[in-house]
């Protein structure tokens, strides 16, 4: 086997920092309820692991090695942030999904809600309006 | 026999009331109900001066969220037969009259007017010609059954199609994607031929760019559909 290179210790310090930082700004978002824990727990689990993999220097060696990086093992740092980062986009994604299927389940009752109640209110169909201004009324073409 | 003729409108004022019009005069026992996609214009309030009820969605839906409200209108209020007919005149309501029978004598759960499936004379782009065939192509292979025209809005629908639509329909181009639905849940579609008129006024909201956008989008998704179970749970009617 060939043997995987050192983490410098200033970059393993400097990774370390960051990781904790991030961990801190998601630890003050949830505090100040501006992100629900149920979104934030991706978030929280990127930091952790970052975290480790930053200070635990002899870890990122040793699993650089297992997937042959070889010559620089903070590489292997990118690659799980990128990693997370696609799992918390990919998450938002779905979140997302939900949320407009959501709106539009919201928008049908609504909008039913709307005739029921003006119908139960006997509000009166009005009369034929004035067409709007910016089209030219034309009469409709006959069947072809 | 409760009848309910869904008309789905966006900026249609100018031949919405024609529509709702011809419905009436093919058979005066439809009820009516026009869902207006949030149009700009007085859409609403000429179909309502038509007779008709109408819903108005608070924000534009997209065609098969319109539809589906439609089609749960009709499931709540116990109807036992849906008229799709297009607000914007291209649908002949009076050539109901060759839906309806298929559906009513209960050879099939859905029936559908198809440009395509005969008495032709129907001109479109070429791009959209493209489009169409090969959705209808992929369709006709994903069901193993021959579909001509899987982008027809012009359709009759029995109680047990309205129920599973009621629940679940597509959102763009939902005819293809719901042609897979109901093979999936086992309702039998029928197609009919049809002439269409050319649309009386405005543009057709699909432009040639938007309809490769539109049909690479339905494609994933029917492709994607085939893997689903018959995941909608439908209360049997």
């Amino acid at each position: 086997m060939i043997l995987a290179g050192q983490t410098p210790l200033k970059v393993s310090i400097a990774a370390t920092i960051a990781s904790l930082l991030l961990l801190g700004v998601v630890f003050e978002l949830i505090r100040s309820r501006r992100l629900r824990e149920r979104y934030a727990l991706l978030w929280v689990l990127t930091g952790i692991v970052l975290v480790v993999l930053s200070a635990w220097r002899g870890g990122l060696n040793t699993i650089a090695g297992w997937v042959g990086v070889e010559t620089y093992p903070p590489a292997v740092l990118f690659a799980v942030a990128l990693l997370f980062i696609l799992a918390v986009l990919l998450h938002y994604s779905t979140v997302l999904s939900k949320v407009s299927d959501e709106n539009v389940i919201l928008a049908q009752r609504v909008a039913l809600l709307e005739l029921e109640v003006n119908e139960l209110r006997g509000v009166s169909p009005p009369e034929e309006p004035a067409p709007s201004p910016t089209r030219a009324a034309a009469p409709a073409a006959p069947a072809r | 026999m409760k009848k309910l003729a869904i008309v789905p409108a966006l900026n249609e004022e100018r031949a919405i009331g024609t529509v709702i019009d011809e419905i009436k005069a093919f058979d005066p026992t439809f009820d009516v109900l026009v869902i207006d996609d949030g149009s700009h214009d007085n859409t609403a309030e000429y179909a309502a001066a038509h007779g008709a009820r109408v819903v108005r969605l608070p924000y534009n839906l997209g065609i098969g969220g319109s539809v589906q409200t439609g089609f749960r209108y009709a499931f709540t209020h116990g109807y036992d037969l849906v008229a799709r007919v297009d607000g914007d005149g291209q649908h002949d309501p009076s050539q109901l009259g060759s839906l309806m029978p298929v559906v009513l004598a209960d050879q099939a759960d859905i029936c559908v007017g198809s440009r395509f499936a005969g008495a032709g004379g129907y001109r479109s782009s070429g791009v959209r010609r493209v489009g169409i065939r090969i959705l209808a192509g992929t369709v006709s292979l994903l069901t193993g059954q021959r579909v001509t025209d899987t982008t027809s809005g012009f359709q009759v629908l029995n109680r047990r199609a309205i129920a599973l639509f009621a629940q679940d329909y597509p959102h763009d181009y939902p005819e293809v994607e719901a042609a897979v639905m109901l093979h999936k849940h086992r309702l039998r579609l029928a197609e009919v031929p049809v002439t269409m008129r050319e649309r009386a006024h405005g543009n057709s909201s699909i432009t040639a760019l938007r309809s490769v956008y539109y049909m690479t989008k339905v494609l994933l998704a029917v492709g994607v559909a085939m893997f689903r179970r018959r995941a909608t749970p439908v209360e049997d009617a």
